[in-house]
């Protein structure tokens, strides 16, 4: 009985290993291991064994099925991964074939710009609003303590569409709107297409942006304006970026400067870039005025504030090397997708 | 403004610093340096020469061989001036030197030329002979340099010395960019006051006195203002006995590094005033003055009047003219007549300086088209004692100059003096103002400095007639702020109340259809707001059409720029158009910007400026490619209700079966299309072209950012699949009407999955197939909800004469 068991096990695992397929294996299995399978016949045989005998038999039947299995699964995690591999093999692709992209779109070089203003200024409360492009004469001039025989009028060549009406010349129009709500503290800026009557060539356009910047509110000082651009200035070109503010002139600050950034070319040091002077001019800005104040029902002796204005496509093209405004007007397909 | 570096020290002759440590300095107290050149810049190793002895060139004629004594030694120097003699003081640049550039006065070479010994035609030359232009000038900055040919000096110099110190180059112009607000600063005088306050040394502006003969000005002229609104101030004074020469080489030098050609004594003196003291001046023939009167007085509309460069100028009734018994003889403030300019065979001068108001000054040379240093300086509006100062140093310089006598007296008619502006001195609110800790001290010692006058007793500080820009608290601040120095004024941020930084809700909802348009594959253009009304007709927009009501300019940079757009399309059709031309391939444009549509004509208030999502396309995709975007935008800006497209548009630059009405919840919030082909024709693109323009503001009625959550369906959907012979003229839009109107709560979806027209299909008709979905939210449906949902559908589409099939 022993020695039937043997040979029943050996015989299995011979077929087993020369199993070359699946199914072989599985037929291996049914014919082994099945209800009409060899050792299930031995087991059937068992009622001719002596009653003493069977536990024993039993355990040899069981060791030598157990013993089958083991193989079997084996061959058969063997004969799988093989399949695999030669599967994998088969499905090798050339990797430097091709992307499929789904073809986004490009934002504007100037919106990437401003996005970025926007979201340095609105971590440090300020709102973004707007105001209208086609303004009156008072709140683009008059307002801003640019009075009618105002040389900075002439300045400004204005695009009138009469006398009293206009494309406005600078975002700062929009300072005045917002104190004339008459909701203090602010703190805003306004994005937004101003228009001057220039020419179209490399650094001028007809239509460009500017963003206004104000903030009114109690003891607001000259300090917290060069604390607060020069905080900008590092969020917008990097933290080694320095600062210098110069006196300028606007009719509606008073004092008034004008901003540099160091070169964040060559950092300072002069180059091509900054042509040789190691600053770069950014914006202009100042202290309210106080007769600018007073139109707007402020009380410059309780309030004081400052203002803003930076060029957009000033920074557009600094921060982008654009060398040519008009690019920014084309919508030349392979401008555009360079963003 | 340009001045030369000598003339400021003339008058602050305590500084003494490096050209950059200058301008520096200026740049960061506030008088602005624009750029600075040294005139010396590339001049190396030049000496005065004594030619003493000149041969003639073996083998050249036109060249001859000098012997020149250049100090140390005797130099043989080759040269083909022609313009020498033996005795002759030239410049003389020695071996290894180097000059400015060329004797033909072309462009300056950045590093200047090098000069080596060498042979010219086989003489030995050991260096070279300068004429002015190689010096870096030229012979109108020069008058007594020959035309061609090298310089000869004419003062007494000596062989060996600097010749660069002796023709006076060792010096360097200041370019400043003086605000507008500071008229003090376009002068040099102007300019010192600023220098010397800002490197704390003494101010020494010239000592002016008002001499003159015994003679009395009054027996030579007499001065009326008639138009008393427009010059606040006219003094006259007159010389006699005028010798024109050539003045004297210190003030030639000195208007020369200022750019003003030097003339002769008397126009050079009225020069060297207006830059001196930022007062214009003009001198008149006494002999031509009719009547030994001048009037002062506004033109006569349409009169014409001959300025002393010869042009006939046509004048209007709010010009100045400055006038004497009988006629015109001076444009008020921009230039004088013809007919009283100087000759040099003058006897008497009438020198005027006066004061005229900036803005007419302003528009009067705007209008006549002449602008001059002098109008350019008067339009700024100058201070009225100022005129007195100048004339009176012109008088001066007349009389140091040997130029002529000096009549004794003034005629002076003015104005009051408006009173000098008196500000409240309050160091606490200054140092509040600008977040920093001056002394009261330090802020009277930059006062001081800048000449504001301070009483003690009062509080009061007194700003000076020539500072005009003070007038308020703020402006004393100012002073305080750039004298003690920006840069040590601290940096800090605000503090108080804290505020919420936020965007609107139309800046979120414009950023939102960014994102989708670039989603899709647009990529985002920006056109000009202003257009031609041509486009117009290239949109063929009807005659009668309310979008021909513009916001006009009315002094556009040319027809091309001179309307408001009232329709956003032709912005992105010129740039499709423009990437079309350049073989641009696939290409799809988005751009966000506003229309303006007139609220009334003429314009009397603001227009209604409405921002508009347009989008276009050429190449892949079609009419459904550009739908798709518009609803996916619709979707993101939570507009999820049923969106409707009504094909008449009445769009007359729309293909006409091929556009829509972009339509929500009944009202219309844009429109989309193929675009007329006439119309891609006068664009010159040669393709099929889509558009889309979303009204934003109607959008912004509609659009929320606002989510709930609407639970995700537990119980099964029951799906079934209906297919249709449709007439033609019956839109796909109707047959979803019925079933969105009829499937009631338990419809979910619907799809078309087939719509086909052609040879299986009767003709007039075409075969549509849908698939609807129904669920319930709170349980399986059963088959008769199923059924008796689809039979209202079928009883309603067979209503619309359309067939089921099999």
């Amino acid at each position: 009985m022993k020695e039937r068991l043997e040979q029943i096990k050996e015989e299995a695992i011979r077929q087993i290993n020369e199993s070359e397929a699946l199914d072989r294996l599985n037929d291996v299995r049914v014919s082994f291991l099945g209800k009409k399978g060899e050792l299930t016949a031995v087991l059937k045989g068992m009622k001719d064994v002596a009653p003493e005998d069977r536990p024993k038999i039993g355990q040899l039947v069981n060791e030598a099925r157990a013993e089958i299995e083991r193989v079997l699964d084996e061959a058969k995690t063997n004969m799988e991964r093989k399949i695999r591999e030669a599967r994998m093999k088969a499905e090798v692709i050339d990797v430097t074939l091709p992307a499929q992209k789904n073809s986004v779109g490009h934002r504007h070089p100037n919106t990437i710009a401003l996005e970025e203003v926007e979201r340095i200024f609105i971590g440090m409360g300020y709102e973004v609003v707007e105001g209208p492009e086609v303004e009156k004469d008072y709140y683009n001039f008059e307002a801003l303590n640019i009075p009618a025989d105002h040389p900075a009028k002439d300045e400004q060549d204005t695009f009138y569409i009469n006398s009293d009406i206009l494309l406005r010349t600078q975002t700062s129009g929009v300072q005045v709107h917002e104190m004339e709500r008459g909701k203090l503290p602010i703190r805003m800026i306004a994005p937004g297409r101003v228009f001057r009557a220039d020419e179209v060539d490399a650094t001028h356009s007809p239509s460009f942006h500017q963003i206004e910047g104000l903030v009114i509110d109690k003891n607001i000082t000259f300090a917290d304006l060069k604390g607060t651009l020069a905080e900008f200035a590092k969020e917008l070109f990097g933290d080694d970026t320095k600062v210098k503010f110069r006196p300028h002139h606007f009719p509606f600050t008073e004092p008034s400067a004008e901003m540099d950034v160091s070169c964040f070319k060559c950092g300072g040091s002069g180059c091509r870039f900054c042509k040789g002077e190691g600053w770069i001019e950014i914006l202009g800005c100042g202290m309210v005025h106080p007769k600018v104040l007073n139109m707007c029902n402020i009380d410059p002796e309780e309030y004081t504030g400052f203002a803003f204005g930076v060029g957009l496509e000033r920074i557009a093209l600094l921060k982008y090397e654009i060398d040519d405004m008009r690019l920014l007007y084309e919508n030349d397909i392979r401008f555009l997708k360079q963003f | 403004m340009n001045t030369p570096l000598s003339w400021i020290k003339a008058y602050v002759p305590e500084l003494s610093c490096e050209d950059k440590e200058y301008c520096d300095a200026m740049t960061l107290s506030g008088t602005k340096v624009e750029g600075s050149v040294r005139f010396d810049k590339n001049l190396e190793k030049i000496v005065v020469g004594h030619i003493e002895k000149i041969e003639r060139h073996p083998d050249a004629d036109k060249l001859i061989i000098c012997q020149v004594n250049v100090g140390a030694e005797t130099v043989q120097i080759v040269t083909g001036a022609q313009n020498l003699k033996e005795g002759d003081y030239v410049p003389t640049v020695l071996d290894g030197g180097r000059v400015a550039g060329g004797h033909d006065g072309g462009p300056l070479p950045e590093n200047g030329i090098k000069i080596k010994a060498g042979k010219l035609r086989g003489v030995e030359s050991a260096g070279m002979m300068c004429a002015i232009e190689e010096l870096g000038s030229s012979h109108e900055m020069y008058p007594e340099a020959p035309e061609d040919g090298v310089y000869v000096f004419r003062k007494p110099v000596t062989p060996g010395e600097d010749a660069i110190e002796a023709l006076g180059l060792h010096d360097t112009v200041v370019e400043y960019e003086v605000t507008s607000n500071r008229v003090d600063c376009y002068s040099i005088l102007g300019i010192a006051r600023e220098a010397a306050a800002t490197f704390r040394k003494p101010f020494v502006p010239p000592v002016v006195e008002a001499r003159g003969n015994e003679e009395d000005v009054n027996q030579y002229i007499s001065v009326e203002i008639k138009d008393r609104d427009l010059c606040t101030r006219f003094c006259a004074r007159v010389c006699k006995n005028i010798r024109i020469a050539p003045s004297p080489e210190w003030m030639q030098r000195r208007l020369a590094a200022c750019g003003i050609r030097p003339i002769n004594n008397l126009v050079d003196i009225t020069n060297y005033v207006m830059m001196e003291y930022g007062q214009p001046m003009h001198a008149y023939d006494l002999k031509n003055v009719a009547g030994n009167k001048i009037i002062v007085r506004r033109a006569k509309e349409g009169d014409e009047f001959q300025t002393l460069d010869g042009q006939i100028r046509k004048l209007d009734s709010e010009m100045l003219m400055i006038c004497d018994a009988e006629k015109e003889i001076g444009l008020a403030g921009i230039m004088g007549g013809e007919n009283s300019k100087i000759t040099d065979d003058v006897q008497t001068v009438l020198f005027e300086a006066a004061t005229f108001n900036g803005a007419n000054i302003r528009k009067s040379s705007k209008r006549v088209g002449l602008r001059t240093e002098a109008s350019s300086i008067f339009e700024k509006g100058l201070d009225p004692r100022n005129a007195e100062a100048a004339i009176n140093r012109a008088c001066q310089l007349i009389e140091e100059l040997g130029c002529g006598e000096v009549v004794g007296g003034i005629v002076d008619v003015k104005e009051p003096f408006s009173e000098l502006k008196q500000i409240r001195f309050e160091p606490e609110r200054i140092n509040r103002f600008l977040g920093t800790n001056i002394s009261k001290e330090e802020m009277l010692d930059i006062f001081r400095r800048l000449e504001l006058a301070y009483d003690e007793s009062t509080g009061m500080i007194t700003a000076p007639s020539f500072r005009q820009d003070i007038a308020c608290f703020a402006d004393i601040a100012e002073e305080v702020a750039r004298f003690y120095g920006y840069d040590k004024i601290p940096t800090t941020l605000p503090t108080g109340e804290a505020t919420t930084g936020k965007m609107s809700f139309k800046l979120r909802v414009e950023e939102k259809a960014r994102d989708i348009a670039e989603y899709c594959g647009f990529s985002q253009g920006m056109c000009y707001s202003f257009e031609s009304p041509k486009v117009f007709d290239r949109l063929l927009i009807p005659a009668d059409s309310p979008l021909r009501q513009t916001v006009t300019i009315a002094n556009p940079l040319g027809e091309d720029f001179s309307i408001m757009r009232t329709i956003s399309l032709n912005g992105i059709l010129t740039s499709l158009a423009l990437n079309f031309n350049r073989r641009n391939k696939n290409v799809r444009l988005y751009e966000l910007g506003n229309i303006y549509i007139p609220k009334s004509l003429p314009v009397t208030d603001y227009p209604d400026e409405r921002m508009q999502f347009t989008l276009g396309m050429y190449g892949e995709g079609d009419f459904f490619t550009m739908k798709g975007v518009v609803e996916e935008f619709l979707e993101s800006v939570g507009m999820t209700k049923k969106i409707t497209y009504n094909p008449n548009a009445g769009k007359t630059f729309l293909h006409p079966g091929r556009q829509a009405l972009i339509q929500y919840k009944e009202t219309v919030i844009g429109y989309l299309g193929e675009v007329h082909p006439e119309v891609t024709d006068n664009y010159d693109i040669d393709t099929k072209v889509y558009v889309a323009v979303l009204d934003m503001p109607e959008i912004l009625l509609f659009a929320s950012f606002d989510r709930k959550y609407e639970g995700i369906a537990k119980y099964p959907a029951v799906s079934r699949d209906i297919s249709m012979v449709v007439p033609k003229n019956i839109l796909v839009g109707d047959i979803e009407k019925i079933i969105e109107q009829r499937g009631g709560k338990i419809l979910e979806d619907y799809q078309l999955f087939d719509i086909y027209e052609g040879s299986q299909i009767k003709s007039g008709y075409k075969s549509v197939a849908y698939s609807i979905t129904f669920r319930a939210k709170d349980r399986t449906l059963e088959e008769s909800d199923v059924s008796s949902a689809m039979k209202k559908i079928l009883n309603g589409l067979e209503g619309l004469g359309i067939e089921l099939r099999a």
